[in-house]
């Protein structure tokens, strides 16, 4: 006799599809934030099964801070020219130009908290209704209570405080004028279901999460790339090394682990010995004990 | 699919548990020891709340409690309000844990960690033995109907690691469960802090010849926790790409909720009640000949009814009750008490409807189990029975048949708030 049982991968994708259509039915006009980073193409890839053959009935939204790997907007692009996805772009440069953002100055300037204003910017103009993001609650303690659907108020705000409870797989969307959601369809997804999957779908991604050669240089542990939008002190060195990035975001704060792994068995496997979390080489989230929490609340995905 | 060489991970599956305890039960030290000892804490979250035990001055070396209590609100007041989920996997099993607060003001927690639990980790400080707040914790998973309960007899080492204890506390809690509907309840003795019975088998413990809770965890049989049996298929979506690759493609996207559906089985659809086949069941990688709950996909019907959101596909032989009239266990969430009379939102499925509160039956005193139907007055975290009228059918099971087409949620309509988790009886 057959047994009706899934993976817990073919579980995980189940749960996430059931997610996508109940945006598409529930909202008016949806988004997804797409970074270009591992958990965006794999949320990229479940929305485009949960319509098939239909086209995924939403765009995609970058914050493009100005500060990305060159390789993430070559990927993104490819990506787009691939499956005809419609793309919108909201520039941290072009707020900044207009005079709406100021750069942070010193070592250490990051334009994360600049992405918030950005992003909340853009939400508004796009006049969007729920955005989804590739959040996952094993990222972070902050993320470990937040819903499928997100409620925020009409300045996009997080109150921890004010969540809706969410009962078996019923999803409650109801809003008035000027609110909005994040929803967030991979949620219990961890970093290895999302290599795992990526290995079992044969998902492209950015080479940079493969090994390779680079310079680098070190800052307060973490290994950061040479390039042009980072200040170094005096006595940092750049030398080459051979490094692969364990998650994407800004050259700034993105740092770099020195590895080896250049196919995906070797990730996973890298990635399972591992003994500090991925956003452990993230200098965004050591600012402060709960700096995802504050960030959250003032809007950050 | 093939298996042979294939990674141990394309064969692992999902368990979902929550774990319920109160404030010194050991219950945060419990999921700290079991993500320990399985290795899921990475050496910069031990760094973390090493570097917040310090601060806060605590007595002990690390707080492994510090690991599931999240935001920077409930660390400064030391209690959990919410339900968070933590994850860790094993070579057999991932695990998604729904680890909430067991203060008697937090019901509305379990209740939410509950509804999508398998199983129920339920924590017993071995020198309490049964309290008011385990009688709670497992008439909520019972009235969730959670298909298997795991007693965990915690802090064994506090009572001399004592065979007698737990029998005692075991048989205790053995007489109150038959007043429940469980069906698979386990006890283990453990302790927590110490590790015994934990991940490891206790040296402490020779006459206890039962597994472990990790071995329990991983092994515990699960895919008959689905009903594989009433063919219900609510339609969520439909999918129409009028492309010129697929012109007249008409399918109907949704999750089944019960059952297993084969191309060219006969279905009824309902509210119509008309009748035809599935011609096909789609999916992006490909048709498939079978279909089982809890798979998204993507039906097919050889004749062209135009079904929309909220209707259902079931087998013509096995149908759900449709009907407005729904009678259920109810548990309350909202800040203002339930209205009699009072007009609500409902979400059933893929449906929404809207309802009037008929009639509250009674109240029950989740301690004791006793009906109170002198007071019928259910407030934010009260359990009840009411009835009520929808604006239309809905296509559903009892709750216990069927934890998807026999559960709801009640929306107060001014605040679009989740007010209530419905039961249907």
């Amino acid at each position: 006799m057959q047994s009706y049982s899934l993976t817990h991968l073919r579980e995980l994708e189940s749960e996430s599809i059931f997610v996508f259509r109940e945006v598409a039915s529930q909202f008016e006009n949806p988004v997804m934030l797409f970074s270009g980073g591992k958990d965006s193409i794999v949320m990229f890839h479940l929305a485009r099964k949960a319509f098939w053959p239909a086209k995924v009935p939403f765009p995609l939204l970058h914050v493009d801070t100005g500060h990305n790997f060159p390789e993430t907007i070559a990927f993104r692009d490819a990506l787009v020219a691939e499956t005809g996805v419609q793309l919108n772009v909201g520039s941290v440069q072009d707020a900044i130009d207009k005079g709406m953002s100021v750069e942070e100055k010193g070592f250490n300037a990051s334009r994360n908290a600049l992405q918030t204003a950005t992003l909340l910017n853009s939400l508004e103009e796009g006049k969007y209704d729920a955005a989804m993001g590739g959040g996952r609650r094993d990222e972070e303690k902050a993320r470990a209570k937040e819903r499928f659907f997100s409620h925020r108020d009409e300045f996009g705000q997080w109150d921890p405080k004010n969540q809706r409870p969410e009962l078996w797989n019923i999803f409650n969307g109801r809003k008035v004028m000027g609110e909005h959601f994040r929803v967030f369809p991979i949620s219990n997804w961890t970093e290895m279901d999302i290599w795992q999957y990526i290995l079992a779908e044969n998902i492209k991604i950015p080479s940079l999460y493969f090994s390779h050669k680079r310079r680098v240089f070190e800052r307060d542990g973490a290994l950061l790339a040479e390039c042009d939008y980072i200040k170094r002190r005096d006595d940092e060195k750049v030398e080459e090394r051979v490094v692969r990035f364990r998650t994407i975001g800004d050259m700034t704060c993105t740092g770099a682990v020195e590895s080896d792994a250049d196919s995906l068995q070797k990730i996973i496997e890298e990635v399972a010995a591992t003994r500090t979390t991925e956003r452990g080489s993230r200098s965004d989230d050591k600012r402060s004990e709960a700096a995802m929490e504050d960030r959250k609340k003032q809007g950050y995905f | 699919m093939t298996k042979g060489k294939a990674p141990a991970y394309l064969d692992m599956d999902l368990l979902r548990f929550t774990t319920a305890g109160s404030v010194d039960d050991g219950k945060s030290t419990l999921i700290g020891r079991m993500l320990y000892d399985s290795k899921s804490i990475f050496t910069d979250q031990m760094e973390a709340i090493e570097r917040a035990s310090a601060r806060m001055g605590g007595d002990e070396e690390v707080n492994l409690a510090l690991l599931t209590d999240g935001l920077r609100a409930e660390r400064e007041q030391g209690i959990t309000i919410d339900v968070a989920y933590r994850y860790f996997a094993t070579p057999k099993r991932k695990f998604i844990i729904a680890d909430t607060p067991g203060h008697i003001q937090y019901t509305r927690n379990m209740v939410t960690g509950a509804s999508t639990a398998n199983l129920a980790i339920i924590l017993v400080d071995a020198r309490h033995g049964l309290v008011e707040q385990t009688c709670r914790h497992a008439f909520i998973a019972s009235l969730l109907k959670i298909p298997h309960i795991v007693f965990c007899i915690n802090k064994m080492d506090l009572v001399d690691h004592d065979e007698d204890r737990f029998e005692e506390i075991r048989d205790d809690l053995k007489a109150f469960c038959s007043k429940l509907e469980v069906n698979d309840i386990r006890f283990i003795p453990i302790s927590a802090l110490k590790g015994d019975n934990v991940v490891h088998k206790s040296t402490n413990m020779d006459w206890y010849q039962g597994s472990t809770l990790m071995y329990t965890l991983e092994n515990i049989h699960i895919s008959g926790d689905h009903n594989h049996v009433d063919c219900r298929f609510p339609v969520q979506y439909v999918v129409r790409p009028q492309t010129a690759e697929h012109p007249d493609f008409r399918g109907y996207a949704g999750r089944i909720a019960g059952g297993v559906f084969k191309k060219g089985d006969e279905v009824t659809l309902l509210p119509s009640g008309f009748t035809t086949k599935i011609s096909s069941i789609n999916t992006f990688d490909g048709e498939i000949s079978e279909a089982f709950a809890p798979m998204s996909v993507t039906m097919c019907l050889e004749e062209d009814f135009d079904l929309s959101r909220g209707d259902m596909i079931v087998r013509t032989n096995n149908k759900p009750e449709v009907g407005q009239d729904i009678e259920m266990m109810v548990c309350w969430m909202g800040d203002a008490p339930l209205a009699l009379n009072g007009k609500y939102a409902i979400k059933h499925t893929s449906k929404d409807v809207r309802c009037i509160v008929k009639e509250i039956k009674y109240k029950v005193d989740i301690n004791t189990l006793h009906r109170m139907e002198n007071d019928k007055v259910i407030n934010m975290n009260d359990i009840g029975r009411i009835s009520v009228r929808t604006t239309s059918p809905l296509f559903h099971d009892r709750y216990s048949r069927n934890r998807i087409t026999g559960s709801l949620v009640i929306i107060d309509e001014a605040t679009n708030k989740t007010v209530g988790a419905g039961m249907i009886i």
